[in-house]
């Protein structure tokens, strides 16, 4: 062969330590505060008052925007109160407070939707509330909402790239014949005649059981794929699944592709079947000082400190993240709501979250090796310094999609990635 | 003999032809510059602040060259010695400098805040701020990693003890400071306004207090004290009218919290040259 067909990558430590484990479901919160921005594009406005009764599955937050997706109580109870807060994306957004009356009483309207067209398909997906559950959160209305004919292939993404996180695997081996059935209603309604399912080969079960119960379906390919972080990110697993490249300012549409999480794809079926918008979550927590490491089903809006209690810790957490450590983001406090898009919670005591001391950059390049996109980061960061706009945009600055490979590889622990994010800022705002 | 004398007369031939071609291209090429721009230009400070209003100290004296109605007194770095030998040079009347200074609208001390977290990450206030609105509790006040003072060229603020100090007789109130700072709590007031409210929370009064024990509560008092109706409380904190006020400071003898303050009468500035 010539050139190698992969993309570049770090390899991180996959501490995978709840690999295997069943979903649990979370006992009911006593309270859930559910934000009304839980998805990228725009915010909701509450469609209920204080003092209403709720029940499981009833709208609370809705939107006409094109990018957004509406939101669901979790719990059955009573509205509390209609705050303006901090959110966990640390922005002031107004979140709806329920009182759960420990019932979970459903919604009688909850149906299944009755669905004949690609329209019908696109409203029941907008009417899901589901959004992209990879970590992300972009709305899958938005995804979905094409004409027939535009994207050939879907790619289903089962790479669950990131180190602890195991959630999407513990889908995969729950719910296969689920993600199976959801993957055959996207390409049914949205006339995609092939599907590219990629995980990575740490998970042997998970790829065994797929090829199992497809039992040789042409249109649906497995890709097992090579351990290497990023391999979830969007744009390379479209790469590495069907060699297409999906360049700066394009999106998956461009090369006629759509890409979907496993998990978000189960959901997807879920409401297909049952009619249950997305009112709950499952996710990984995990880290050195939780005591029992599990998967999780947790109801959106319930906060950190429950799930956290739910789990036992065995010592107070010097560092939260939402989502893995090398994506993730990590919280100052333990009362943010849990929101659609977090995939983990991961507590870490000081010894294990404290930053290395940072040193001079040698010129080594192991930034450039590990960078996905073929960027330079430690130029990058030395145009970031000298504020020098053109420089930054000559570098492509904004193809960097945060991944942290820079950082990770980096000897000298210099954070790349934080100054690359800065730098982008730099650049948009000098775009305005 | 003849082996170099061809040689040293190419060499003095073409020197000949190449100053010749010079002085043409100096004669018919000359850029006509304008000597009331170069006079003024040679007057301005050249920190390049962007106080006057213009892209640096060339473009403001091409501007006050070309006439027209720009000030002579917009340089404020350059104060009234600068705007006098500026009006000399056009043959104007000289108009005083309003003298400016930076204010920083926060007192919150390292002992007066808590931090909310333990913040590992870059250390400048534009990064910090993208987290949470900055490590310390409250998130409208001075965050403390200097964005400030390194933008500076007189070297006029500096953060101690986790806030920005203005050193008054440094400051040339050029504004690069309050465009840089993310918080946008520098204030670029004239220097003969002496009463400031060192505090810009928009929290609640009991959430201020919980969090700064510096911070303006929003209680009215000093509302009450003004007699000139230059003091209002907006967005829970106290804002004073910089046109009404007459620095009587009533205000700041009233304030509880001593959030609005004095500062003692200024003196006249030293025109300070940059580069």
């Amino acid at each position: 062969m010539g050139l190698s067909r992969h993309l570049k990558g770090v390899h991180v430590k996959h501490s995978k330590n709840t690999a295997g484990m069943p979903i649990i479901p979370m006992p009911v919160p006593e309270r859930v505060y559910i934000p009304m921005v839980q998805h990228i594009g725009a915010p909701c406005t509450p469609v209920v008052k204080v003092g209403d009764t709720v029940k499981v599955g009833q709208l609370i937050g809705n939107s006409d925007q094109r990018i957004s997706a509406p939101v669901h109580s979790s719990v059955s109870g009573t509205v509390e109160a209609i705050t303006q807060g901090m959110t966990q994306y640390g922005r002031v957004d107004t979140s709806v407070v329920i009182k759960s009356d420990g019932k979970q009483e459903l919604l009688d309207t909850v149906l299944p939707p009755e669905i004949n067209s690609l329209e019908d398909f696109v409203k029941a997906v907008r009417n899901s509330g589901i959004v992209g559950l990879g970590g992300a959160g972009f709305p899958m209305s938005g995804k979905v909402n094409i004409k027939p004919g535009e994207v050939d292939v879907l790619v289903i993404n089962g790479a669950e790239c990131e180190p602890y996180i195991t959630v999407d695997h513990a889908v995969m081996l729950s719910y296969t014949q689920d993600i199976i059935d959801g993957i055959r209603a996207v390409m049914k309604w949205l006339e995609i005649p092939q599907c590219h399912i990629g995980i990575e080969s740490n998970k042997p079960d998970a790829i065994a059981r797929f090829n199992e119960l497809l039992a040789g379906d042409p249109a649906i390919k497995v890709h097992t794929l090579r351990q290497i972080y990023p391999q979830g990110a969007e744009r390379v697993i479209i790469y590495e699944t069907t060699g297409r490249i999906v360049s700066y300012g394009m999106i998956p549409w461009n090369v006629g592709c759509i890409v979907m999480n496993v998990t978000s794809v189960m959901k997807l079926q879920h409401f297909l079947r049952t009619g249950l918008p997305m009112v709950s979550r499952c996710m990984t927590v995990d880290g050195n000082v939780v005591l029992h490491p599990q998967n999780v089903d947790v109801p959106i809006g319930t906060p950190i400190s429950d799930v956290l209690e739910f789990c036992g810790l065995k010592e107070e957490p010097k560092k939260i993240l939402l989502g893995g450590p090398m994506m993730g983001r990590a919280v100052p406090r333990d009362d943010f709501a849990i929101v659609k898009a977090n995939n983990a919670i991961l507590c870490f005591n000081e010894a294990f979250a404290q930053q290395r001391k940072e040193t001079a950059c040698i010129n080594c390049g192991r930034c450039v090796a590990g960078c996905p996109m073929g960027l330079m980061p430690a130029k990058i960061s030395r145009a970031f310094k000298d504020k020098d706009i053109e420089a930054l945009k000559e570098l492509n600055v904004l193809y960097c999609m945060d991944c942290g490979s820079c950082s990770y590889s980096c000897p000298a622990r210099k954070q790349l990635n934080f100054e690359i994010k800065q730098a982008k800022a730099l650049v948009m705002e000098a775009k305005k | 003999m003849q082996a170099f004398i061809i040689p040293i007369a190419a060499a003095v031939a073409i020197a000949l032809i190449a100053a010749l071609l010079l002085s043409l291209a100096a004669k018919f090429m000359a850029v006509p510059v304008n000597e009331t721009q170069a006079a003024i230009r040679a007057e301005l400070p050249g920190a390049n602040c962007g106080a006057c209003g213009f892209a640096g100290c060339d473009d403001y004296a091409a501007a006050l060259a070309e006439g027209g109605d720009v000030k002579t007194n917009l340089c404020v770095p350059g104060a009234d010695a600068v705007a006098a030998a500026i009006a000399a040079i056009l043959g104007q009347d000289a108009e005083d400098v309003i003298e400016q200074v930076a204010n920083v609208r926060c007192s919150g001390l390292c002992d007066v805040t808590k931090p909310e977290m333990d913040y590992q990450g870059l250390k400048t206030c534009a990064a910090a701020k993208g987290l949470f609105g900055g490590p310390g509790s409250c998130k409208y006040g001075c965050i403390g990693f200097g964005d400030c003072e390194r933008a500076c060229p007189y070297g006029a603020i500096q953060v101690c003890n986790g806030l920005a100090k203005v050193d008054r007789e440094k400051c040339v109130g050029c504004g690069m400071c309050a465009r840089t700072c993310p918080q946008h709590i520098i204030d670029i007031i004239p220097d003969v306004k002496r009463v400031y409210v060192a505090c810009s929370s928009a929290d609640k009064g009991a959430v201020t207090n919980k969090l700064c024990s510096a911070g303006c509560i929003g209680c009215k008092l000093c509302e009450k004290a003004c007699k000139f109706d230059a003091v209002h409380v907006e967005n829970n904190h106290a804002v004073i009218d910089i046109d009404k006020c007459k620095n009587c400071g009533l205000c700041a003898k009233a304030c509880p919290k001593k959030v609005i303050k004095m500062y003692p009468k200024p003196q006249a500035k030293p025109v300070v040259k940059v580069g």
